[in-house]
């Protein structure tokens, strides 16, 4: 199997990175420190990958997609599986005052990607198999309070991918939608865990299973399809009083 | 947030930093006030106090290979890597881990810092003697490469020196060739204390050897167990195996276990081992981790928690010690869940480290008031006898029974004063124990 990783090194795509190595997969990594993209090459090479190539990139330069996705595809021949995971959890406190702050949030979560889809949309129809999956959020099911700026771009990447899946289907192209939950890792280290939180691993694990029997949208853990649906739910005469 | 280790006694409110690589774990030592000190944790499987301290750095993320020499068997990895991710890379491969605990959810870094030992104590000694290298994150934030050879001093003190030297980032480990997965396993019962010590003595030369003991049988039955042999069998599929089947989800009523489940337990427990065949060729991940098979088992003994007590005495005193000790521990109806005794082999040069010649026996309590006061008769059998107490156990020893226990102590506390003079790295045990300085804990 071979696999572009888009934000390879954050904690759910390195999961999910490692679960594929066991599984001999060939990797083309792409991410934003270059001495992490060549510790995650050899962790992979270790547990059993391959490394096809690596290429440090800041996402929010969307002019070098073009040339950075093309070379890996270039590398690679063909892919199998591409996956973004790359994203930021913006303080929203300074993002609902301060646009810049904002235009930020939403260039690195929302912006960057949908740049990537388009270039990735026309190589994938063109080689005319493949999966394409991206990690969005369980928070763009509806704008909460204490997150709406992050939600609203990760809302705009769901929203999007609908209308994309169609699109690429046509060319015997699949397109996963991965919603995790709270997610233990580096991204939200600031958060004091309870027991809704889950690991990295357990996302990687949904992953794997969604790509494999070609699911449209995951939510991670499952449960919190439950929960969003309860969300979701909540009129909003009662939802503008929660704070939560 | 509120932290515990694996007997979920004590509890701290601590600080926890989650560096995501060994640069980051560089930055935090360097930006660390010297006010509050410091302990690197890694799966948080030690029993005691000895990963408890005001801020606590987790190797959680320190956790990729680095590389692998499938000709020579040396595995270079992060220190946050567990054993069983270890094992599932070099399987495959035909090799294996010389030294397993009797858990494989502990990390490398952790291995080392409790200089853990297996079954096979006896023949292929601790888990840091077939340690080649690691690095060590010093007090200066300078990272210095230790092995036998270099840096010999802080080798010696880091491997088994409980985190107090620095934060161990990465290691190479030296694994051994297996014929397979399998263990050829030999279980011999016995029917006292006498003939569980001669079921380990005459069994010297077998690679693996322990017995699980039955410890509320009295009299006569003192110390009868199930002696258990194995060998790596030859031939089957080099396949790792998870294994994990039972999960505890929550702390279960302590007065659950007492005096009459206990025992109704212990004697289950020796007669079904009584029954099974003498002779059975187990998987290694059965045979090496029978307890990993229940997640979070430690909740099994309620929300006090539990504290194990693992000594070692010197052969020439073992039997009257260990009889001594099943004898207080029956007479006080205090059984444990599963006691088990192993024959150790030489003991190697780091200063801190548990294992020397003789018997080491194991045994769990869960916490309630009446235990501390036994564990001190305890504490003076195994003085009197001249043993002493597994660091990566203990939740509860006095400095006197440390000092008295490990006489290389004031060569630890001369390198400690060396290499960490301002004592940023330091446990709650360590502060117990006298080994770092005594700081208010917030």
């Amino acid at each position: 199997m071979k696999i572009l990783i888009i934000g390879a090194t954050s904690a759910i795509a390195k999961a999910t990175a490692r679960l594929y190595a066991e599984q001999n997969a060939e990797f083309f990594i792409l991410g934003r420190d270059e001495a992490r993209l060549a510790a995650l090459g050899d962790d992979l090479t270790v547990r059993g990958g391959k490394l096809l190539g690596t290429t440090a990139l800041d996402f929010t330069s969307t002019a070098e997609h073009k040339d950075a996705l093309n070379t890996a595809f270039e590398t690679m021949k063909s892919i199998d599986l591409s996956l973004i995971c790359h994203g930021d959890l913006p303080d929203q406190s300074v993002c609902e005052s301060n646009y810049e702050a904002a235009l930020s949030a939403i260039n690195v979560n929302a912006l960057s990607t949908l740049s990537m889809l388009g270039i990735l949309g026309e190589l994938f129809m063109e080689q005319g198999n493949g999966t394409i999956a991206v990690v969005t959020s369980v928070a763009g099911d509806r704008g909460r309070q204490p997150n709406y700026v992050y939600g609203a771009a990760k809302a705009m990447v769901s929203t999007y991918l609908q209308g994309f899946r169609g699109r690429v289907f046509q060319h015997g192209v699949h397109v996963l939608d991965i919603k995790p939950g709270l997610v233990d890792s580096p991204m939200t280290a600031q958060f004091e865990k309870g027991p809704l939180w889950s690991e990295p691993e357990i996302v990687a694990k949904a992953i794997l299973s969604g790509v494999k029997y070609k699911r449209h949208t995951i939510y991670s853990p499952g449960y919190w399809r439950i929960i969003m649906l309860v969300v979701t739910s909540i009129p909003e005469f009662i939802f503008k009083r929660m704070k939560f | 947030m509120i932290l515990n280790s694996w007997g979920r006694y004590p509890q701290t409110v601590a600080n926890l930093l989650e560096p995501r690589s060994a640069a980051a774990a560089q930055r935090l030592v360097n930006a660390h006030s010297k006010e509050d000190s410091l302990i690197a944790r890694g799966a948080g499987r030690s029993y005691g106090d000895s990963a408890l301290a005001p801020v606590v750095l987790s190797s959680r993320f320190l956790d990729s290979f680095i590389a692998f020499d499938e000709a020579s068997g040396v595995i270079h990895c992060g220190a946050g890597i567990s054993l069983d991710t270890v094992l599932k890379v070099a399987i495959p491969k035909q090799w294996f881990l010389t030294v397993i605990p009797g858990s494989k959810f502990v990390t490398v870094g952790g291995a080392i810092a409790a200089d853990v030992h297996g079954k096979n104590h006896h023949v292929d000694g601790t888990f840091c003697q077939h340690i080649i290298e690691f690095t060590l994150l010093l007090a200066s934030g300078e990272t210095v490469i230790c092995s036998p050879a270099n840096n010999p001093e802080l080798f010696h003190g880091t491997c088994g020196g409980m985190g107090l030297t620095g934060i161990i980032v990465d290691a190479k480990i030296q694994l051994s060739k297996t014929p397979g997965v399998f263990i050829e396993q030999t279980a011999i019962v016995t029917e006292n204390l006498q003939e569980t010590f001669n079921g380990l003595e005459e069994n010297n030369t077998s690679k693996y050897s322990v017995a699980w003991l039955d410890c509320l049988a009295l009299g006569d039955k003192l110390g009868r167990s199930a002696v258990y042999l194995g060998e790596h069998a030859t031939g089957g599929k080099f396949k790792h195996k998870d294994g994990l089947t039972i999960s505890v989800p929550f702390a279960t009523p302590a007065f659950l276990l007492n005096k009459y489940s206990m025992t109704a337990f212990n004697s289950a427990y020796f007669n079904l081992k009584k029954a099974t065949a003498k002779k059975s060729k187990p998987h290694y991940n059965s045979f090496f981790f029978p307890l990993d098979n229940i997640r979070h088992w430690n909740r099994l003994y309620g929300s006090n928690g539990f504290l194990q007590y693992q000594f070692v005495v010197p052969t020439e005193a073992a039997h009257s010690a260990i009889s001594d000790v099943l004898k207080k521990v029956a007479e006080a109806g205090k059984g444990s869940f599963l006691t088990v005794l192993k024959k150790f082999g030489k003991a190697n040069k780091n200063l801190l480290s548990f294992p020397k010649e003789g018997y080491t026996l194991t045994l769990d309590f869960k916490r309630e008031k009446s235990l501390f006061p036994l564990l001190l008769e305890l504490d003076d059998i195994v003085l009197a006898s001249g043993g002493r107490l597994y660091l990566a156990k203990d939740a509860r020893m006095s400095e006197s029974m440390l000092k008295k226990g490990y006489p290389e102590w004031e060569a630890f506390a001369r390198l400690k004063a060396q290499v960490d003079p301002e004592n940023i790295f330091g446990s709650l045990q360590s502060q117990r124990l006298g080994l770092t300085a005594k700081q208010r804990i917030r």
